[in-house]
């Protein structure tokens, strides 16, 4: 027989276990403190409201602009653009996978989703810059291509498995007793499907939307090879943008100290976007547990 | 059922099958587009070359012993702490503020960004801890943003395991470690693997993250020092060589090559998942 562990090696390994347990907590503790400690002075430095509302981004020069207001802009246009196109195919996607696709389909086609969210960000950006960066330059007039719609098609593409994935869950787990007591009814199958069903799944759907939007506003190396870099407020969708995590990928690598220390304020400015969508989950997700109890 | 109705159903069934079409489409469209563009550009000088652009030289050994070295040391790390840190919470932890507090840090490190463990890995490894562009500062990094990834997956591998299992070895009298150890450890094997396989996936395709903290170097590191120099990995090349090196040869070659490495990881990691099921379904 295997001899046993030592009684002191049982109570070491055991505060291993604690101790790697923490890591995460640490991690997120270290990330908030130094994202902030980093990104909170610039911003003071240059005023609240004229970094985050200033319409003017000149970080070189005599006398420097700290002004992301076009940046945020561009976030906001391209994460809701990819959510106005997303959200549809993919809610329409999960419902042909969870209501009627045949078991064979339905595998194939989760198969492609899977390949769709391992791809990674850069190929999505190559394959914007290659194809459809051209087609909009050509076919649609826009001087270099690179534009808030390449951004637009680009994130629409990169949210889908998210919300396919979530959406075709809570698809899932609602009851079968639901559906059978519709039919039953004479609802026919589309009218089973999206007034019983889908409000059914509304909770976990909505959660899908939130974890997508924030992959959108959080995409950077796909976006910053299509959408042209120039931080401008878009007037059109042809016009070039430069989203916060473009900037800052961009510039970070020759950027001088006060140069860098605003793309610090711009990463801390993102965090909050990403922390406010955090917690909106978390009431989504709260909400429906409460509901269901 | 009326006319109406029956007509109304058959149209939003048109249009659901169609927009998943498109997703199909679309997938199809940009694999192919990239593995046509680059196929052409593989061959095996392209793959065991050295990169050297002033003597005209795009050769992606490097890029490709960057990105295996940056993956070792990336499980190295959140391996061991990830399937600790499950076991601790399947395990060992009461339900209390202290897992509440595991779970909520897990999740929200899975919502953050790529761009912002980068920045974050820029900040902190790179400046405040000194280590510099390094593939030490990109695999601390890289582990922090994989342990969520690594943590579920394992949990979940853990709780599947057979409560029987676990009562048993007690019951003969087996510490909990013990147990932990041979017992349950053993059987949730397939569930790490798959835990490993996705990681290494998001260690692959990872850029942002990487290219703050790993830097961009096109070097093979010297064997002494291959914690603290920067190297390049393959996403990384892809996008410095279309959008600043305009090698587009390159930068479609390499293209290709991740497109096949991640669909191999994916099946891979397919066919574990279909054997537990079966394994499981057995049971």
């Amino acid at each position: 027989m295997a001899k046993p562990y030592h009684q002191g090696f049982e109570k070491t390994i055991e505060l291993v276990f604690a101790v790697s347990a923490g890591v995460s907590i640490i991690s997120v503790v270290l990330i908030t403190v130094y994202i902030f400690a980093a990104g909170l002075p610039p911003i003071m430095k240059t005023g609240v409201f004229r970094f985050i509302l200033g319409t003017r981004w000149k970080p070189v020069g005599e006398n420097p602009q700290f002004g992301i207001f076009p940046m945020i802009l561009a976030s906001l246009f391209g994460t809701a653009g990819a959510m106005f196109t997303g959200v549809p195919i993919g809610l329409f996607t999960a419902i042909l996978l969870s209501e009627l696709a045949p078991k064979r389909i339905a595998c194939l086609l989760r198969g492609c989703m899977e390949l769709l969210a391992g791809i990674p960000s850069v190929v999505y950006g190559f394959f914007g810059l290659t194809v459809i960066v051209p087609f909009i330059r050509t076919r649609l007039g826009s001087p270099t291509g690179n534009s808030l719609l390449a951004m637009i098609v680009i994130l629409s593409a990169m949210v889908l498995p998210t919300i396919v994935n979530i959406s075709e869950t809570s698809l899932r787990a609602v009851p079968m007793e639901y559906r059978e007591g519709a039919l039953a009814l004479g609802a026919s199958r589309m009218e089973t499907i999206f007034k019983v069903v889908v409000p059914a799944a509304k909770p976990g759907i909505a959660a899908s939307v939130v974890l997508g939007t924030g992959r959108a506003v959080g995409e950077t190396m796909a976006v910053i090879m299509v959408c042209g870099n120039i931080p401008r407020i878009p007037r059109s969708l042809l016009d070039a943008v430069s989203p916060m995590t473009a900037a800052i990928a961009k510039d970070i690598s020759y950027a001088g100290p006060q140069h860098r220390s605003a793309l610090f304020g711009i990463g801390a400015v993102l965090f909050i976007f990403i922390v406010v969508l955090n917690l909106v989950l978390n009431a989504v997700v709260k909400r429906s547990a409460g509901g269901r109890a | 059922m009326n006319r109406k109705r029956r007509a109304k159903d058959l149209a939003l069934i048109i249009v659901i099958w169609m927009f998943s079409l498109v997703v199909v489409v679309f997938l199809i469209w940009m694999v192919f587009s990239v593995i046509s563009g680059g196929l052409a550009g593989i061959s095996l000088d392209f793959i065991m070359g050295e990169y050297n652009l002033h003597k005209g030289r795009t050769g992606i050994l490097p890029m490709i012993a960057g990105t295996l070295i940056l993956i070792l040391c990336t499980m190295a790390i959140a391996v061991p702490v990830g399937i600790f840190a499950a076991i601790y919470l399947t395990e060992y932890a009461r339900q209390g503020f202290l897992v509440r507090a595991v779970r909520f840090a897990t999740e929200s490190l899975s919502g953050i960004p790529s761009i912002i463990y980068g920045l974050f890995g820029y900040i902190f490894f790179r400046n405040v801890l000194g280590l510099g562009f390094s593939v030490l500062s990109g695999a601390l990094t890289l582990s922090i943003m994989v342990l969520p990834l690594v943590v579920r997956t394992t949990e979940e591998a853990l709780k599947s395991v057979d409560p029987g299992y676990r009562e048993s070895s007690l019951a003969l009298g087996a510490s909990r470690l013990y147990t932990t150890f041979r017992v349950v450890l053993p059987c949730a094997i397939p569930g790490i693997l798959t835990a490993v396989i996705l990681s290494m996936g998001r260690v692959i395709g990872e850029t942002a993250a990487v290219i703050f903290t790993a830097g961009a170097v096109p070097r093979i590191p010297r064997p002494d020092r291959v914690l603290s120099s920067s190297v390049r990995t393959l996403s990384v090349h892809l996008y410095l060589a279309a959008l600043e090196e305009a090698d587009f040869t390159g930068a479609f070659a390499t293209g290709t090559i991740l497109v096949v490495i991640i669909a191999v990881l994916n099946f891979a990691a397919k066919k574990i998942a279909r054997r537990i099921e079966r394994r499981s379904g057995q049971e």
